[in-house]
């Protein structure tokens, strides 16, 4: 059986008993390990895959079953599933078995959903290309035009964006703190959604920086991710920032159209030095929704280009200060051969954490310490004010902004991975989105030249999804987007 | 402001990361190329303006201070490198 369904073709298909989750899941299976040559997984799990399908098939033979009955899905490797090691793309983790599952992941199986495995990822998030990963990088299934050159699947979600894009399972889960669902989403030609802060609840996340972390759906539609948010949003008591905020029925929010629908355009999007294939796109974009009866405003979020800098200040902090836990007393890498607790703390963590993670320890701690404090952090999180106001004048005068993805298509591996500001610069369109908290969704909108994918960028008011996700149809449906990549990898 | 060794080597300590003699220095121009660029935050006039607390506007939920869960060594201990029973063991802190 082929696995080039979406979710709501797959999910249609067993509710009207054509196919078994058995049949679906053994052929996902099988895609799993024809996929190994892109480093997408870094941990199957088969038999728990067909335990589950098994349960399924059983539930919807009774006329039973949740939203998500019998659909197999590839989980970030930063959810923690019980009795599944969960390593956050870390040494440090290497040999983490959780002892708890997830809230997202949690809500996904009482939905019926189906475990094909845990996907890479830059090492606890931190990276735009997934080549922090302890794990090794990832590759991107697209490959440029008479190109035999591997690309970075974008980060740090990447391993999820790869096994959608690459048809390895239905849809995945990611997590998005600067830009880490919309921006491999867009370079993969798959669809992302990072939802308002507090909409899916932290609890069971590896935390990276707590005030900027957010858990979503990578789809191959726009109606997929409507429907697999509706899953993974909840209230939970475990995480006190979740919100308790009704969740609808999104998929059903899709309906209804765009006519009268106020799209903001942001002037300081548009960058110097861009690709003029980037503008061109967004332009584009704002006809189609013009077209389908949409009224395009300019916008200004007067703010945008100090957000780069305070996220590097913000997610920093915030990480030095979670990434203390990793101390290899209570679990995780333990450096042998200390000479007293605190050798054993400095080598542990040392020896555990990579580069990028390191530097950004260090970062954060220096922002943090005494001297630096109001200079640094006290400033960035004034800064961080005044981007969430922008975003409030802004719906003044519109319901959603539309924006590009990212400033480029996937670039080669190595590449950039010398230049950390050359790195951090991929996020310069998504990471204002969680400085404000604020929803955004990556949708595929063309190729470029060299025939790589482009995605452009829909941001909404708080907690109002379903108008994203509506304009995020809009644009899906104008862009006609059903390119695939070549399936290279199965001949590796 | 200009980060040097010793204060790579000051946060270092701080952050619990030992970092070899001959990282210092690499690690300082890294941090520096951040922090150089980091600079144009300064040009902004925060006067007046309040820190970010929050940023969804919600009170702090309170719950009943109950105990909710609980009673689970085994599965606590079962990551720990090094245990002995339901104690973690480590290097010798007291003389």
């Amino acid at each position: 059986m082929s696995t080039a369904f979406t979710l709501a073709k797959a999910r249609d298909a067993l509710k009207a008993r054509k196919i078994s989750s058995k049949e679906l899941t053994q052929s996902f299976i099988a895609a799993v390990e024809q996929g190994r040559p892109l480093n997408a997984f870094v941990t199957e799990t088969p038999e728990k895959a067909l335990a589950m399908a098994a349960a399924s098939d059983a539930r919807l033979a009774k006329g039973e079953g949740g939203a998500l009955e019998g659909l197999p899905l590839a989980i970030k490797d930063l959810f923690c599933t019980k009795g599944v090691r969960t390593t956050a793309g870390s040494r440090i983790l290497g040999n983490f078995v959780p002892p708890y599952e997830s809230t997202v992941t949690q809500n996904l199986w009482n939905a019926g959903a189906v475990m094909l495995g845990k996907t890479n990822m830059d090492e606890f998030a931190m990276g735009s290309s997934n080549e922090t990963s302890a794990h090794g990088p990832v590759f991107n299934p697209w490959r440029a035009k008479n190109s035999n050159a591997n690309l970075v699947p974008g980060g740090s979600s990447g391993g999820s964006s790869c096994a959608v894009a690459a048809d390895l399972c239905l849809a995945a889960t990611g997590t998005d703190t600067g830009g880490s669902i919309r921006q491999p989403a867009a370079v993969t030609g798959t669809v992302g959604l990072k939802p308002t802060y507090g909409r899916c609840s932290r609890w069971g996340i590896v935390a990276f920086a707590s005030s900027l972390d957010q858990a979503g759906p990578m789809t191959k539609t726009v109606r997929d991710a409507a429907i697999l948010l509706g899953s993974m949003a909840s209230v939970d008591a475990k995480d006190s920032t979740s919100m308790d905020v009704p969740v609808p029925d999104y998929e059903k929010l899709l309906e209804g159209g765009i006519k009268g629908l106020k799209v903001g355009i942001p002037k300081e999007y548009r960058m110097d030095g861009a690709p003029p294939e980037i503008a061109a796109l967004w332009d584009k974009g704002a006809d189609w929704l013009k077209a389908q009866g949409a009224e395009i405003v300019e916008v200004s979020l007067p703010h945008t280009k100090y957000a780069l800098p305070t996220y590097y200040i913000v997610a920093p902090a915030e990480c030095s200060s979670n990434l203390a836990r990793y101390d290899g007393v209570r679990f995780g890498h333990r450096a042998k051969s200390a000479r007293d607790i605190t050798d054993l703390y400095e080598k542990s963590r040392a020896e555990g954490f990579g580069a990028e993670v390191q530097r950004r320890i260090l970062i954060g701690t220096y922002v943090l310490s005494a001297g630096y404090y109001d200079a640094y952090y006290a400033r960035a999180q004034k800064l961080r004010t005044l981007i969430a106001r922008d975003f409030t004048e802004a719906y003044r005068k519109c319901d959603v902004l539309l924006t590009p993805a990212t400033p480029g298509p996937a670039f080669a591996v190595g590449d950039k991975s010398d230049d950390p500001v050359a790195m951090y610069l991929n996020d310069v369109f998504t990471v204002t989105v969680n400085l404000a908290g604020l929803p955004g969704l990556a949708v595929p909108a063309g190729l470029t030249e060299t025939g790589l994918p482009l995605g452009l960028q829909l941001i909404g008011k708080a907690f109002d999804e379903a108008t994203v996700l509506r304009a995020g149809l809009a644009i899906e449906q104008a862009a006609g987007f059903a390119h695939k990549p070549a399936n290279w990898w199965r001949a590796a | 402001m200009s980060v040097d060794k010793d204060t790579v080597r000051r946060i270092a300590k701080l952050a619990r990361l030992a970092v070899p003699e001959e990282n210092l220095a690499p690690m300082a121009d890294a941090l520096n190329g951040i922090f150089n660029w980091v600079e144009m935050l300064g040009e902004v006039n925060v006067e007046g303006v309040p820190a970010m607390t929050s940023v969804i506007a919600q009170k702090l939920k309170w719950r009943p201070d109950a105990v909710t869960d609980g009673g689970n060594a085994d599965a606590l201990m079962a990551n720990a490198p090094e245990h002995e029973g339901t104690f973690f063991v480590v290097p010798k802190v007291v003389e």
